[in-house]
């Protein structure tokens, strides 16, 4: 809401030198946030001049301009500039009549831009200033030639007069954004209010302020026939009419009305059509008007049948919907109903007599509709906050007096009254209630001073007092927003600072606790933490969602800010891989990234969410919270490492070390300790990796994620080395699994006997498979084991490999021989062989 | 066997021999030459090992004291070989270590810096100042039912309110599921899930339909404060703001509280922010929302808000650390660009 500080002056005192920057002040106090300050940055001498005579001089480039004699000032008397009382001025305009009023702007004034005017030399003559346009004088984007006095009606300003105050220049208007709850403050009536509020000042109320003429039974027949209220509401509850004959539309829009509007921002269009817009910005209650001659019959307000369609004043075509509110006539539709009027009733050059319609329509029906039709205008955005039911009357009135006034019409004194307005009921206040909410002592009598300021009816005959909202305060229904009313008159500076006392938490969870572990020993073990969007197309979760390639299911968002990734990821690697090829661009080729965050990952076969939700005003029962709960797709929390590039640049003395599959293995065992969960690595396959460099990971047989290297081609599709090293876990699945606590066991401290053991087996078995057996095989005296050496070739048979182990067994209670240590290696070695025919090399 | 001429042992033989030992052990100048002079001078063949030998063929009343002769002779000579292999030993070390010198700027580690986003590790100190206060920490998923994200927090399905927070919606839109346009639906969950009285913070991922900026994003983080209780009032709220605030940024911040309206809270507050040494000097800065939980969301979670009364709060994370850390651009927070978290390491 755009608020001109000279028409919220007509309602509010403003003490003089009051800038727009102390308006917004003053209003943000009470809960009006400032936005901008408009304002035409203009500085005189800008005076009004009557072109006395002018020579045309067609010029060589082809344009002809006009050398004019100009009165700038009356005759004898100095001009504004200081110079002679008729200036030579060259025009390059053809719009303007010997005798035509015009404003000049002589030298020393300023236009905006800054745009300095000066007497300077052009076409051959000396310009002693310059006629200006609307445009020049920030008055609108009319281009066509140069702004003529008679068109504003004001044929008769004196000349030499300022031509700033005369046109309203000297105006601001202050800009402030209304929250959803103060619908009352889209009006200069609501503004001026609220400032009383924030300054103390004396404020006169609009809808009050003026001679209203007089009203008797009889207007024009109107019926309210809603056939189907939106959740029980009828939809025109109020609906005023007044007649005003033999208006002349032709006639100009008064300057000062023009001007406000402008700086309210809003378009003049035509008189009549301004002053509704005058009035609806003045008061808060939407005006429409009608050209009498072409309603047919009665009007009736209902809700749009099967198939009617309406043509709405911006030339659109609608079809209509069966919840659309609609005025009618005997034609058939000629409205929206609060949102726009239709097209054949419009007021237009030939209108004479007009139906002035002043009506409050269903707040929840307007939103809808508006909503529907994408056609959020200036009274629908007014409706759907709502409307004070007492103002249609007064603002109808005030239309028609204007029209009077200003056009030239009389006004039929019958009106047309519905008024089916609810009035809203007492709330009651108990004694101490808002003391208990806002935390600082608000006395009876500040509380009640309080309520009444903001216009409310406080009865106070009892010690909880019954208080009545005004009319325009829709939004106060219960105690609290009493409350909230007396804090912000009161002032929010008055509430102290408290600290509550919670009881004694639990700390993070255990799950919190193990996040942020896995988190920071990641980057401790050398990855950099991103955060990518979670915006996929659905090549990128086919590639990465599921390890067969089969397409997973996906959430598909309805409305993607980017049509070409409308699902929310089913992996983080697509994010990672993006956020690589970014830093690769910028020239940070050597990667190790790492994101710990939310996938999505819906149950094939079947669907989420639910068409009825519950009412939002009681707990759910239990079976509806466990819908609503079984409604919501899975979200597990995953963490993926990408590597590429050198894990170790080339250093002194060191060449550098390619990152690959060994640093996400890497990075799988920093998860593991993170968590305390043992992570089993097997030989896996994915179709986005490649097909003999990808682990499987699982956490006790169940499958968690995968490690390895992509596929080259994967890679070359991001535009990535051809070596990418990827991992992806889902991370709430190895949280679950951690133990809770941790049984240790006790430090044996007899000395330990080493002993390497190799044996021989087909390539294909599994390092770590053998290594197992030969733990379990060992026994208990075995007390760390590792394969240290994979030797393939000469001395071995062709398919077959040399495992080395390095085993370290330990007794608790003596120093074992080599007897024991022997007996316990060839145990281990037996069950490999058994297991995988695993021989002992010699 | 070599059968050899008997020399006689003399004190003038003796004497020589052990001359001559300490000669060559002096010139010994490492360690294996020190290992040959003790092989000449005290093994089997040298000069002293063969006179001792001869001492069995010595007169029983010369034995004592010839015994005596050679034996002294052989321990000046074996002290004085293992003091010269102690000399060659420090020697030797101390050469090796002069050799291993290196210069300690310049050697290879395999250390590499990894880095943790800022934001994340900010969501981690906000969180901690919470716990400390006895609070805990509230979870909720990203894709939510619109019956927690909007109808249980009082934003009627008509109002204007509801219009006003972009939303993505989830495909089909009358399944009714959105990415959570704030964390307040976690609000209700803590309050249907938990015991009351409950202190929650709910720090979290939210999402609204606007382009990427140099101020906005489409996806967001937010924390969002929740406590019901008996008998708290807007002093706690701003209580608790203030302690947030001061141990955030410091003991000289300053907080204040300005009327507005949000649907869940009333009476509702925007949260402003002071600091004297925010980038652009000592200003307020819009920090959040913040008001008395509303009657209805209590309804809704099936509590009386004759007995219950609570305040709620909520700060952008991305916003607080732009002013904490003078972030400039909330591009450098989305693109992933690792010199943006290696800035902060581990700390923000």
């Amino acid at each position: 809401m755009r608020v001109p500080l000279s028409w919220l002056a007509e309602y509010v005192e403003l003490s003089q030198g009051t800038t727009p920057e102390d308006v917004h002040a003053a209003l943000v106090r009470v809960g009006l946030e400032e936005e901008e300050i408009h304002r035409t940055d203009l500085s005189g001498p800008i005076v009004v001049g009557e072109v006395l005579e002018f020579v045309e001089e067609p010029q060589k480039n082809g344009k002809t301009i006009r050398w004019c004699q100009v009165r700038v000032a009356p005759e004898g008397e100095t001009a504004a500039d200081g110079g002679e009382s008729v200036h030579g001025i060259v025009c390059g305009a053809s719009n303007f009549f010997v005798g035509d009023k015009v404003a000049v702007t002589l030298p020393g004034a300023v236009l905006p831009g800054p745009f300095p005017i000066a007497a300077r030399k052009t076409y051959g003559h000396v310009s002693d200033g310059m006629i200006a346009s609307s445009k020049e004088l920030g008055l609108g984007d009319e281009h066509d030639g140069i702004l003529r006095l008679t068109e504003l009606g004001l044929a008769d300003a004196p000349v030499g007069a300022d031509v700033i105050a005369l046109l309203g220049l000297d105006d601001s208007a202050v800009e402030i954004n209304v929250t959803p709850d103060r619908g009352y403050a889209f009006s200069i009536r609501g503004v001026a209010r609220e400032y009383a509020h924030a300054t103390g000042a004396a404020f006169t109320d609009p809808a009050e302020a003026f001679d209203r003429p007089a009203a008797r039974e009889g207007g024009y027949p109107v019926a309210i026939q809603d056939q189907a209220p939106i959740r029980g509401r009828v939809g025109a509850s109020v609906f005023v009419a007044r007649t005003v004959r033999g208006v002349d539309v032709s006639r100009a829009t008064p300057q000062w009305m023009s001007s406000r509007l402008r700086l309210a921002g809003i378009r003049s269009i035509s008189l009549p059509v301004d002053i509704t817009n005058y009035v609806m910005l003045e008061m808060g209650q939407p005006i429409h008007g009608y050209d009498l001659a072409t309603l047919r019959g009665q009007i009736v307000v209902r809700r749009a049948e099967p198939g009617e369609r309406l043509t709405t004043l911006d030339g659109q075509d609608r079809a209509l919907h069966s919840e659309d509110l609609l005025i009618t006539d005997d034609s058939g539709p000629i409205g929206l109903a609060g949102v726009m009027g239709g097209a054949t009733t419009e007021i237009g050059d030939g209108t004479r007599d007009i139906l002035i319609e002043a009506a409050r329509f269903d707040t929840v029906s307007i939103a809808r509709t508006a909503r529907r039709h994408k056609l959020p205008s200036e009274a629908s955005k007014r409706f759907e906050r709502g409307v004070d039911p007492n103002v249609a009357s007064n603002a109808a009135d005030r239309v028609a007096q204007l029209l009077v006034e200003l056009a030239g019409g009389s006004v039929d004194e019958e009106t047309t009254v519905i008024d089916d307005a609810e009035t809203s009921g007492a709330i009651t206040l108990p004694e101490g209630y808002v003391s208990g909410l806002v935390g600082f002592e608000a006395d009876r009598e500040e509380t009640i001073a309080a309520l009444r300021e903001v216009g409310c009816v406080v009865d106070d005959s009892a010690a909880d007092l019954a208080v009545t909202p005004p009319s325009w305060r829709p939004d106060i229904t219960e105690r609290a927003d009493l409350a909230e009313e007396v804090a912000r008159i009161l002032g929010y500076d008055r509430i102290p600072a408290l600290l509550p006392v919670a009881p004694p938490g639990r700390g993070l969870t255990a799950a919190q606790i193990l996040r942020r572990r896995v988190a920071d020993a990641l980057a401790a073990w050398g990855a950099t933490e991103v955060l990518a969007y979670p915006f996929v197309s659905a090549e990128q979760n086919a590639l990465f969602g599921a390890p067969d390639g089969d397409t997973p299911e996906a959430v598909r968002v309805a409305n993607p800010l980017d049509a070409t990734v409308p699902f929310l990821r089913t992996s983080l690697l697509p994010g990672l891989l993006a956020i690589a090829g970014r830093n690769q661009s910028r020239g940070l080729t050597d990667l190790t990234i790492f994101e710990s965050g939310t996938v999505f990952r819906p149950a094939r076969g079947r669907s989420y969410g639910q068409r009825e939700l519950p009412a939002g005003s009681a707990r759910p029962t239990p079976e509806q919270l466990a819908k609503l709960q079984d409604g919501i797709p899975p979200q597990p929390r995953h963490v993926s490492v990408v590597a590429l590039g050198n894990r170790l640049p080339k250093r002194v003395g060191e060449s550098a070390v390619p990152a690959g599959l060994a640093d996400v293995l890497a990075a799988v065992q920093v998860v593991a300790l993170a968590t305390g969960v043992r992570i089993d690595v097997t030989q896996g396959s994915h179709h986005a990796f490649h097909p003999g460099r990808t682990a499987a990971l699982s956490v006790s047989g169940a499958p968690i994620g995968f490690a390895g290297e992509l596929l080259p081609a994967v890679a070359r599709s991001v535009d990535l080395p051809r070596t990418v090293a990827a991992l992806e876990l889902d991370l709430d699945a190895v949280i679950a699994a951690a133990p809770a606590t941790v049984a240790a066991s006790p430090i044996q401290v007899m000395p330990a006997a080493t002993q390497d053991l190799s044996l021989v087996v087909a390539n294909r078995v599994p390092a770590a498979a053998v290594l197992a057996a030969v733990r379990e095989g060992a026994g208990e005296l075995l007390e760390d084991v590792r394969l240290v050496d994979d030797y393939r070739g000469q001395g071995l048979e062709e398919g077959t490999k040399s495992l080395t182990f390095a085993l370290r067994f330990r007794s608790g209670d003596h120093t074992l021989t080599a007897a024991e240590a022997s007996a316990a290696k060839l145990a281990g070695s037996a069950l490999a062989g058994s297991r995988f025919g695993a021989t002992i090399r010699e | 066997m070599i059968v050899s001429e008997p020399t006689p042992i003399t004190e003038d033989g003796v004497s020589a021999a052990v001359d001559a030992a300490l000669a060559a052990v002096a010139s010994a100048t490492d360690s294996a030459s020190l290992k040959q002079v003790r092989a000449e001078h005290t093994g089997e063949r040298s000069t002293l090992a063969r006179l001792n030998g001869e001492l069995r063929n010595v007169a029983p009343d010369q034995k004592a004291s010839l015994g005596k002769l050679v034996g002294q002779a052989r321990g000046r000579v074996n002290q004085a070989v293992a003091a010269r292999e102690q000399e060659l030993v420090v020697e030797e070390e101390n050469a090796r270590l002069a050799a291993e010198t290196v210069d300690v700027t310049a050697v290879a580690t395999a250390y590499r810096p990894g880095a943790r986003h800022p934001l994340t590790l900010l969501q981690e100190r906000v969180s901690d100042v919470f716990v400390g206060m006895g609070w805990e920490i509230a979870e909720g998923p990203e894709v939510e039912s619109e019956w927690f994200n909007f109808d249980a927090l009082n934003f009627d399905a008509d109002h204007p309110a509801r219009a006003m927070q972009d939303t993505f919606f989830v495909d089909p839109v009358d399944s009714h599921l959105v990415l959570r346009t704030h964390t307040s639906p976690v609000q209700i969950r803590a309050l249907l899930e938990r015991e009351l009285p409950v202190y929650v913070l709910a720090p979290g991922r939210t999402y609204r339909t606007d382009e990427l900026d140099a101020t906005h994003t489409p996806v967001f983080s937010q924390f969002e404060g929740l406590a019901v209780d008996k008998g708290l009032t807007m002093a706690h709220l701003r209580g608790t703001l203030e302690h947030a605030a001061r141990t955030l940024f410091g003991d000289e911040a300053q907080i204040r509280l300005r009327p507005s309206y949000f649907p869940f809270t009333e009476p509702s507050a925007e949260l402003d922010l002071w600091h004297p040494t925010f980038s652009g000097g000592a200003r307020w800065i819009e920090w959040g929302g913040c008001g008395m939980v509303h009657p209805n969301l209590l309804r809704a979670a099936g509590i009386d808000p004759e007995v219950y009364s609570g305040f709620a709060f909520g700060m952008g994370l991305e916003r607080t650390l732009m002013f904490r850390s003078d972030v400039q651009d909330m591009r450098d927070m989305v693109e992933g660009d690792i010199r943006f978290s290696q800035q902060f390491g581990m700390v923000v």
